[in-house]
């Protein structure tokens, strides 16, 4: 599954021998993130942002489960024990704003993870199957950030839970019953908070589960490259570790420093005030926003306010939301182009950092505001523009455009010509 | 076949959000605004401009300021309000020597239990003891303020905008209702038993001003004169602290962990450098 060229693991003490061979736990991680697994040699830092999205899943468990310690799910106590661990439990203030700012970073991390794979499309066979195990993940990520924030039992957390399950009685006949079971109840109450409580604390651990399988199928075909062309040669590549091993640390320091900078000094940044209101189910808040990483999904539910072909608009903002990301799924059959990267598709770049990306940027912005106009109309063309663009522009796009030239390997877009010549074996 | 599906997917969720936008756009073209202008559009203020000493990142507390507040909240909020997040036992972070805490839990009666009938009684606080609430339930609480329950004020700094400034600001913001509102927007003159304050979201609120005098309450020696807007300041100031009270520690570890940071990170881009030296393209000779 790996280049021919890649470097074996031999172990050189007796017990790790022996452990080679009744368990090759070592030689696993070596392959996986060692010297054992080839990479090109030309990633940008656009590339650093898989491993930091697993050290965000890893800090989000840890901390995670020591808040767990201190919390109860009983919607009479839940905002009190927030408090509790605010205030009463050592270093509890910050274990709760490292995970909640940790959330915060975990989406920042995999949307600038996402955004690098729509810019060097790499869906592209022979990635696929990443790419889709990337989107399982980026949902249940969702799921899990949606129920975390209901826990602490604030206006925002009950409010939130109230819309989003809500939108479950837009689908039509099973609607309103289907609402009721998922809820427990008519409103979110106690059965929902436990529930929800109990599945934030499962799904991180699904999700581990999928980051395995996505990192398993990534080591197949090996990481894609800024240039989009395919490993050559050994020249091409460079050893996992110590390279970007090395690389990644770097990363993972400055971005260390922009989270903890949140953490300590801007803790409450990224919340909404409201949260610190104990939820009441009799108060409803002026303006119900959720956390500002769903703001551009947000944004799209709410632009379908009018029925349309005697669909209800209700429905029609549901089904579009769930659509917007669904359709990240179909974006290796959607998009033909042979070419991968944007760097060498003039056509397919300008629609990507004059289309998309303004769009995205509209979509939170708007998501984030009040339901008035003129917000509404502004987000209503960029949600017409969202579609428009996965599901009209990349297709057309991918058959009309004339790709320029391509290097001619990975070496050669490094070093250039002269020298990649000295390296890579003659033809 | 799967990119003709998506083209007609795609332009179902065009049109219908197209539709959705002639409809709205249609509507704001017919009533020449893009909403109605309401009272609370025009004359809601943002919170005025205050100076705290645990502004910004090396802010602290002012353990003096913290204690005149405290002072307030219990002379004259705690009237009203309870501060349920808040324990005696934390007010030692004041400044208050143990025994100080132990003489103003005494001063509060919260709800407690006979040791010999077992019937419900009251006792003098304990350090142990969270802030009393000035009502039994919220029931009586709504029946005291006129149906309005007074909130609790422990977490309200965080609860708000700007929340430091905003108490500061709602306590020192009541004013006459301007003649021009009432002119303008009838509906929205103040309903009898409100009060009018710029700075709360929808202008009326029915808490009466609190702080209605200066000397309203009586600091001690080498304090600042007690003004509406010092007591405002001091009362502002003891409510951040409910709402954080591991503010400085926070932000003294957060020093520690970003000038760790700094160093590992550069010690980081350096191992890295090194590692890749021999991978980079060669500078032409």
């Amino acid at each position: 599954m790996s280049f021919p060229w890649a470097k074996e693991y031999t172990p050189q003490h007796p017990l790790m021998r022996y452990l080679d061979e009744k368990l090759p736990v070592p030689r696993l991680v070596y392959n996986a993130v060692g010297g054992g697994y080839p990479v090109p040699r030309n990633l940008s830092y656009m590339w650093n942002f898989g491993v930091l999205a697993g050290f965000c899943l890893v800090l989000q468990i840890v901390t995670g489960v020591i808040l767990a310690m201190h919390y109860s799910a009983d919607s009479t106590i839940a905002f009190a024990k927030t408090e509790h661990i605010m205030r009463d439990v050592n270093w509890g203030w910050l274990l709760r704003y490292a995970h909640a700012n940790g959330a915060s970073f975990f989406f920042v991390v995999v949307y600038l993870h996402i955004f690098r794979g729509f810019f060097y499309s790499s869906y592209k066979a022979p990635r696929e199957m990443i790419w889709l195990l990337g989107v399982v993940i980026f949902l249940l990520m969702m799921a899990t950030a949606f129920m975390g924030y209901v826990l602490p039992w604030g206006q925002m957390s009950f409010w939130g839970a109230k819309v989003i399950t809500g939108l479950f009685s837009a689908i039509p006949l099973v609607g309103e019953p289907l609402q009721i079971w998922l809820l427990g109840g008519y409103a979110p109450d106690d059965a929902a908070l436990n529930r929800f409580f109990s599945l934030h604390f499962l799904l991180p651990f699904v999700i581990a589960a999928v980051v395995i399988l996505h990192i398993w199928a990534l080591h197949i075909p090996g990481s894609s490259n800024p240039t989009g062309v395919e490993v050559k040669s050994e020249s091409d590549t460079v050893p996992f570790h110590p390279y970007y091993t090395a690389k990644d640390g770097y990363g993972l320091g400055v971005a260390l420093l922009i989270y903890f900078a949140f953490v300590f000094f801007l803790p409450n940044y990224l919340g909404h005030p409201d949260n610190y209101i104990e939820a009441n189910p009799l108060s409803t808040p002026a303006h119900i926003v959720p956390e500002w990483y769903f703001w551009p999904f947000y944004a799209i539910l709410r632009s379908f306010t009018a029925d349309f072909l005697s669909i209800p608009a209700k429905l029609m903002g549901v089904l579009a939301m769930f659509a917007a990301i669904l359709v990240w799924f179909f974006l290796p059959w959607l998009d033909k182009s042979p070419v991968r990267s944007g760097h060498y598709r003039p056509l397919f770049r300008k629609f990507f950092w004059f289309g998309l990306i303004p769009t995205m940027a509209v979509l939170f912005y708007c998501g984030g505001a009040p339901a008035e106009q003129p917000y509404v109309m502004i987000a209503q063309l960029a949600t017409a523009y969202y579609f428009l663009h996965f599901l009209v522009i990349l297709p057309i796009i991918s058959s009309i455009e004339r790709p320029e030239p391509l290097p001619y390997s990975i070496t050669e877009a490094v070093l250039g010509k002269d020298e990649a010549a000295q390296l890579e074996p003659a033809e | 076949m799967i990119r003709i599906i998506g083209i007609l997917a795609g332009l179902f969720f065009t049109l219908g959000v197209l539709l959705a936008f002639f409809q709205g756009t249609s509507e704001v073209i017919t009533n020449g605004e893009f909403k109605p202008t309401t009272a609370e559009m025009v004359y809601h203020k943002h919170p005025k401009e205050v100076e705290f000493s645990f502004d910004g990142p090396f802010g602290k507390y002012d353990r003096a300021q913290l204690q005149r507040g405290f002072q307030v909240y219990k002379e004259v909020c705690s009237a009203c309000h309870s501060l349920k997040f808040v324990a005696f036992r934390d007010l030692q972070q004041l400044g208050y020597t143990e025994a100080q805490v132990k003489v103003l839990a005494a001063g509060f009666q919260v709800p407690g239990v006979d040791p010999n009938t077992g019937e419900a009684t009251m006792r003098p606080g304990l350090p142990t003891d969270h802030f009393p609430s000035p009502y039994p339930n919220e029931i009586a609480a709504r029946a005291a303020n006129n149906n309005a329950v007074p909130p609790d004020l422990s977490l309200m700094t965080k609860a708000r905008h700007e929340g430091s400034a905003y108490v500061y600001s709602l306590l020192t913001g009541f004013t006459e209702q301007p003649a021009a509102l009432v002119k303008r927007f009838p509906e929205a003159k103040t309903p009898n038993g409100l009060h009018y304050n710029p700075y709360f979201a929808n202008l009326n609120l029915a808490m009466a001003p609190p702080l209605g005098a200066d000397g309203q309450v009586t600091y001690g020696e080498g304090n600042p004169e007690p003004t509406i807007d010092q007591m405002a300041q001091d009362v502002a100031a003891f409510l951040t602290w409910t709402a954080e009270p591991k503010l400085e520690k926070r932000r003294q570890t957060g020093w520690a962990v970003l000038g760790f940071l700094l160093f590992a990170t550069m010690l980081a881009y350096m191992a890295k450098q090194q590692v890749w030296a021999d991978k980079k393209k060669k500078k032409a000779a």
